[in-house]
């Protein structure tokens, strides 16, 4: 089961409830399973989607087991080959190869290796070449399973390595009370476009983070149009409740959308985020919030 | 006519709050709103539209269905996996092939070996783009369709328009608010703007983005000054990231304090300045002209 945590506006606090809810998710499933699961199977995995700014990884200062790079197929014109046909450069939608001259020429960094150029090639002169995109680290924090991708800085495309990054998830062998796959926790990046919409595309459901201000409605409702356009379920929770004002409930109660927490405006959850505390561990006064949202929402997907 | 980009890396530490207040303190400026995917700035500003352009940004497959003969060749080609054969693998024959629009890159791959003709590529509309007077100044902004792409190709378009204006209109600045993060957008923003301000707050995700943010301008060698949000959050990791700053030779323009203001001003409807004359406000003046004079010296 794949719950996924966006948002729209940036800085509402997806991280720190995502991060909280896979760790309530995760105490619990253990408890459940204290006889059967070996410490090595991990029933919920947390994964950063947020490949440009990764940021879990502070807080759950995990032990990192695997780490791959991953790289997109690009052309590399071998010119002695090449005729300068031109049906290359006719096929990419991209401009990344373009034919002058004697030979083609290539734009590696703005190929999103989609191959055609190597089907189309009747020389020959063709031959695959990679552009990393990013790196992607696997491993563990206490009960909990840990995925991340880090974009190399300068490539563009995240979208490419969020895919790699999901097709990533560890599969765990099926029980009762754990879903088929485990559950796993995606931390989408912010914002609305291409990069979100590959992480919560494939979600079984939505929380989307915001905040009581103009700001955080504008940015929740092209959330919440994006995820009716997905057809993905999502409720909505509010963080720094009582630092606006209600105008984000208003829109909830006239569009029926759950709002399942209210996080409080309190400084002192700033403070701990600010030092890369879990708010868990920091104020565990909060850890009914997340075992009530953990629930909440298992019970609306099941 | 020089042209100031200001970005963050991470999301929510004030840029857009910050771009208003530089807006209203500029004198001759003109405001670009880059972040397109969650554009918040008009919000702030109540732009009076004068132009409104629709935004083609890049193409899409589409399949005829009455001329797909169902061989689910374009699936097998399809390296994005965005192509669905239809119905069950053993009965293709029967079944008409579907284009997920999520998934397509819009690369033609399957258009140009479709053997029946069945696919051609569109180009849908994926977003409006405007022009605008604002109280303070000509504003160029847009609304990127829901779950589009390209959203580097819109916010090119969006700084090209407003260096016509600063042009037409002999306006001195452009003032360009980004998108949080480090891909597409973002370098869409950056590349070949006089300086980028990154907006930052004292916490160790603030920094860890922060030092991402750095690495991209120092790619792309485009100068850059920090302005430290927040500041009184966490004054130990403010430290640290002053320490890191001096490290690595770049300036800190300002800090700000936390302030209710940002917020109060929102719902205002106005920008930090405007709104209050108060610490947080007199703050955001002092950057400002930190800023204005590393846009003098051209600060490297």
């Amino acid at each position: 089961m794949k719950i996924a945590v966006a948002s729209g506006k940036g800085g509402t606090g997806k991280t720190t409830i995502a991060l909280n809810l896979a760790l309530c998710l995760a105490d619990k499933a253990r408890l459940a399973h204290k006889a059967r699961l070996a410490d090595t199977l991990h029933p919920v995995t947390y994964v950063d989607c947020d490949v440009e700014e990764p940021n879990g990884h502070i807080f759950l200062k995990p032990k990192i087991e695997i780490t791959e790079t991953d790289s997109v197929p690009v052309p590399k014109v071998d010119e002695a080959a090449c005729t300068a046909c031109g049906e290359c450069s006719r096929i990419c939608q991209f401009s990344a190869i373009v034919c002058l001259g004697s030979a083609a020429m290539t734009f590696p960094e703005l190929c999103k290796g989609c191959g055609g150029c190597f089907m189309v090639c009747h020389d020959g002169a063709l031959t695959e070449a990679k552009r990393a995109v990013g790196k992607i680290e696997k491993g563990s924090s206490g009960p909990l399973g840990f995925l991340h991708g880090k974009l190399r800085v300068g490539e563009a495309m995240s979208p490419p390595l969020i895919r790699r990054l999901k097709a990533e998830i560890p599969t765990i062998p099926a029980s009762t009370t754990i879903p088929k796959e485990g559950i796993v926790i995606l931390d989408a990046p912010p914002g609305t476009s291409c990069p979100v919409v590959e992480t919560v595309r494939d979600a079984d459901f939505v929380l989307l983070v915001t905040e009581p201000t103009p700001f955080g409605l504008n940015d929740l409702e092209l959330a919440v149009a994006m995820v009716r356009l997905l057809r993905v379920p999502f409720a909505v929770g509010v963080n720094r409740a009582g630092s606006g004002d209600d105008r984000v409930e208003r829109y909830c109660r006239k569009e029926d959308i759950p709002i399942l927490f209210e996080l409080d405006d309190d400084r002192r959850i700033s403070t701990a985020y600010s030092r890369g505390e879990l708010l868990i561990s920091a104020l565990p006064e909060y850890r009914g919030l997340f075992d009530r949202l953990g629930s909440r929402i298992l019970e609306m997907v099941s | 006519m020089k042209e100031l980009t200001v970005i963050s890396g991470k999301g929510g530490t004030g840029k857009t709050s910050l771009v208003a207040s530089f807006a209203a303190l500029g004198r001759s400026t003109v405001i670009a709103d880059c972040d397109v995917d969650a554009a918040d700035l008009h919000l702030v500003t109540d732009p009076r539209t004068v132009e409104c352009h629709s935004f083609t940004g890049g193409k899409e497959g589409r399949i005829d269905p009455a001329l797909c003969n169902g061989c689910g060749t374009c699936a097998d080609l399809c390296r994005f996996g965005a192509i669905s054969p239809g119905g069950a693998p053993k009965a293709l024959t029967a079944e008409r092939c579907t284009i997920d629009p999520f998934a397509c890159e819009g690369c033609g791959v399957c258009a140009h070996f479709c053997e029946s003709g069945a696919i051609e590529l569109v180009e849908p509309v994926q977003g409006e783009w405007f022009f605008s007077e604002t109280r303070l100044g000509p504003m160029v902004h847009a609304r990127l369709g829901i779950a589009a792409e390209n959203s580097g190709k819109l916010v090119s378009l969006i700084r090209n328009r407003a260096r016509q204006i600063a042009e037409e209109r002999r306006l001195d600045l452009i003032i360009v608010d980004g998108s949080p993060g480090i891909g597409c957008p973002v370098i869409a923003s950056i590349t070949a703007c006089d300086l980028v301000v990154a907006v930052t707050e004292p916490t160790l995700s603030g920094l860890h983005d922060l030092e991402r943010v750095a690495e991209l301008t120092a790619h792309f060698g485009i100068p850059l000054i920090v302005a430290i949000n927040k500041f009184d959050l966490n004054e130990t990791i403010a430290g640290e990231l002053e320490e890191w700053c001096a490290e690595k030779e770049i300036t800190v323009a300002g800090r700000v304090p936390y302030s209710s203001d940002f917020t109060a001003a929102m719902i205002a409807s106005e920008s930090v300045v405007e709104f209050t004359e108060s610490p947080a406000s007199t703050a955001i003046k002092k950057l400002w002209n930190a800023i204005e004079e590393a846009l003098r010296n051209g600060e490297r």
